[in-house]
């Protein structure tokens, strides 16, 4: 892919430091609308941390991130949702206890007259989202605590489709789904991209890595290993690059 | 939330009992049927004991009729209970959100001693003595009191990391002993006597007229919730209920109200307040057989359903109440969507704050005085109330109704050990422990079974 113009993501020499241990040290990524990049590394690699500090979860000690090419400042997850930055964590960040409308419009309820929240409204919407991610859906009126692991993904996906996401951050999607599940999934990461969407993808799945990515960033250590371009290496070298950091020839 | 199985789905008719069927139909909360089920119980209990204990005992002493279900005790029971429930819904939200608040007690201790200062010692001089505006000033300041103690503990639970446990407990020392040196430990009495109204008592009602307004006003609302509930589901296509099950609820609102107006008119003025009225006012005409007047809703009940009512609007119809429940359900999550928990936090206790000064307020003029003592060891019935309703300790679940309901049944156990003859507290107090752990027991088996 050429990715020619303004980059829609670019964080630069990003760091952050918990307790005197570098968790993400110096390290540079970008993202180009219509693409999908891969974040690879063992578990304390830093790439969760990394992605945290696009969705505003932790603040960057030092580090520069861009949108568009402009510069920006994001302080929490308030501040990534007005730069159109969607983020679906590994742990599902649902309220087990509310049902899937009030879990959808979670910190963006409609409200109807004198403030009041329109719950009818909330869950005609919901229906027709779902409608469209996944058909087969039918609880709506039960908490999400009731709901598999694959409804309550596609609540959380639903979540960021629905507030027109530019910028979609999936920690792990997949990671508690059964293959059928899986498999929806990877189907709405497709139709996303289509749609010009840019996705960051934390992935410890090679083979899912090496299906939906157009690019694959492996971290280890907090340090950035390098860039390849999926098509262009093997899975024994992003293998090589997650297990002893050994960079080959094609990466950048 | 257990309060909304919503338009479940239709169709498994044939597998389902008349009971089962009802309850889907009417979409009534089970887990409230439950409660009302247990106060019922607990009620008859009390007031068919004396009557069964004199059959046994057979020297035809005791064999009186029952005192519970009567209109004169469960009048006392409304105007015992609200000061509890005010609370109690307060305490609803804190430990929703996986909190607690052990120091209501003696914030209605500090509060109680502050407006008594202040409408004893203070205004009288400014203003003269049964100034009309003296009741307004000074439940403002005991409100206002306790909603900014309530927000200082929410900034040291939420801004310095200090669990609320600590904080609260702290709390409870603390300001007990402020109760204490506010007037060096002295009772301040008699107070205001507007103030007073807010006690209750039997001027401290609205009479029969009064509480008939309230009833055919509640009425009005019910039918009005139904009908506006209907309209939004047609709006959205989503089903319907049955009509049949519409006018059962219907029925049962409003039955249950003007029960109550019934109860409450039933129960009249005791005889010597009906004499001294009588001196009082010369003009009035006594009929034959003494004069009736009926006591009505008392003001106090009146103040709990206005705090019940905002509450549950509170907690089921705005954002921040869907938040209290955000925060408990999953307090992470709840910040990743943007939600500024700590602010929340803060917010919550100050509520609680407020709701324990306004507590102070009906507990101080139903006392007629402002003692240091006030509110003493209240935290625990509080506390005991809410969970009784079916607020959850792990968080994210409970409701206001429920803990009015729950303070209701601590409230009529208390009662009820006095009325038939264990009133000397070491027996109250074993009732309502084993209540409290026996509701919490049975609460689990409900919920392990629903789910």
């Amino acid at each position: 892919m050429a990715n020619t113009g303004t980059p829609l993501v670019e964080m630069r020499d990003i760091s952050i430091a918990f307790g005197g241990i570098k968790a993400v040290d110096h390290v540079s990524i970008d993202l180009h609308p219509g693409e999908v990049v891969g974040l690879l590394g063992h578990n304390g690699a830093g790439k969760s941390t990394l992605i945290k500090c696009l969705s505003g979860a932790y603040k960057a000690d030092a580090g520069e991130i861009y949108i568009n090419g402009a510069k920006v400042d994001i302080n929490n997850p308030r501040d990534a949702r007005e730069y159109n930055i969607e983020t679906i964590y590994q742990t599902l960040a649902l309220a087990d206890n509310l049902n899937a409308a009030s879990n959808l419009f979670l910190g963006r309820e409609i409200v109807g007259a004198g403030g009041f929240l329109d719950d009818s409204a909330m869950e005609a919407e919901t229906r027709k989202i779902m409608a469209r991610l996944n058909p087969n859906f039918r609880k709506f009126n039960v908490p999400v605590s009731a709901l598999s692991g694959g409804q309550r993904q596609s609540v959380a996906i639903a979540r960021a489709v629905y507030f027109n996401a530019k910028i979609l951050i999936m920690d792990e999607p997949t990671a508690a789904l059964g293959p059928q599940e899986t498999q929806m999934v990877a189907e709405l990461i497709q139709e996303l991209k289509k749609q010009g969407l840019g996705i960051f993808l934390i992935e410890h799945d090679i083979h899912a890595v090496m299906d939906l990515c157009d690019r694959a960033v492996v971290m280890k250590n907090g340090h950035r290993v390098g860039t390849v371009n999926v098509n262009e290496v093997t899975d024994e070298d992003i293998l090589g690059m997650i297990i002893m950091g050994k960079k080959p020839p094609q990466a950048v | 939330m257990t309060d909304t199985p919503t338009h479940a789905p239709q169709g498994s008719d044939a597998k389902l009992g008349p009971i089962a069927r009802f309850i889907r139909d009417t979409e009534l909360d089970t887990r409230m049927l439950g409660m009302v089920g247990a106060l019922l119980l607990i009620w008859s209990a009390f007031h068919f004991y004396p009557i069964i204990a004199g059959l046994f005992s057979g020297n035809g002493l005791n064999m009186g009729a029952g005192l519970f279900i009567t209109p004169r005790n469960l009048w006392n029971l409304s105007v015992q209970t609200s000061m509890t429930g005010i609370m109690a819904t307060g305490m609803v939200l804190v430990i929703i959100t996986r909190n607690i608040d052990l120091s209501v007690g003696s914030i209605v201790g500090v509060t109680g001693m502050v407006m008594g200062i202040v409408q004893v010692n203070i205004l009288p001089p400014m203003l003269g003595l049964g100034s009309p505006v003296i009741w307004i000033i000074t439940a403002l300041i005991g409100i206002v009191l306790g909603a900014l103690i309530g927000a200082f503990h929410g900034w040291l639970i939420a801004y310095r990391a200090i669990p609320s446990f600590i904080v609260t407990l702290g709390g409870m020392l603390v300001w007990r002993g402020a109760a204490f040196l506010t007037a060096d430990g002295k009772t301040i009495a008699p107070v205001d006597t507007t103030f007073a109204l807010l006690g209750g008592g039997p001027s401290g009602s609205v009479g029969a007229v009064g509480s008939w307004i309230v009833g055919i006003l509640g009425c009005i609302a019910v039918l009005w919730i139904i009908q506006a509930g209907r309209k939004t589901r047609t709006k959205h296509g989503f089903p319907q209920r049955p009509m049949w099950a519409e006018g059962v609820l219907a029925l049962l609102g409003c039955g249950v109200l003007i029960g109550a107006v019934l109860v409450v008119n039933a129960y009249t003025w005791p005889k010597g307040i009906v004499d001294a009225y009588v001196k009082a006012n010369p003009d009035v005409v006594v009929p034959e057989g003494g004069l009736q007047i009926s006591t009505g809703f008392a003001i106090p009940v009146l103040i709990l359903i206005v705090v019940g009512i905002l509450m549950t609007i509170l907690m089921t119809r705005t954002r921040f109440g869907r938040y209290v429940f955000a925060i408990g359900g999953n307090p992470e999550a709840a910040a990743l969507s943007g939600i500024n928990t700590k602010w929340m936090t803060l917010k919550i206790f100050s509520l609680m704050g407020l709701l324990s000064g306004l507590a102070a307020v009906v507990a101080s003029a139903r006392l007629n005085a402002a003692t240091n003592a006030l509110g003493t060891l209240d935290e625990l019935y509080v506390i005991a109330s809410a969970v009784v309703g079916g607020t959850s300790l792990a968080g994210g679940v409970g409701t206001i109704y429920g803990a009015i309901i729950g303070a209701l049944v601590m409230q009529s156990l208390q009662t009820g050990m006095v009325l038939i003859g264990y009133g000397d507290g070491s027996y109250r107090m074993i009732a309502v422990g084993v209540a409290l752990v026996l509701a919490v027991y049975l609460d689990n088996l409900y919920r392990k079974k629903t789910k």
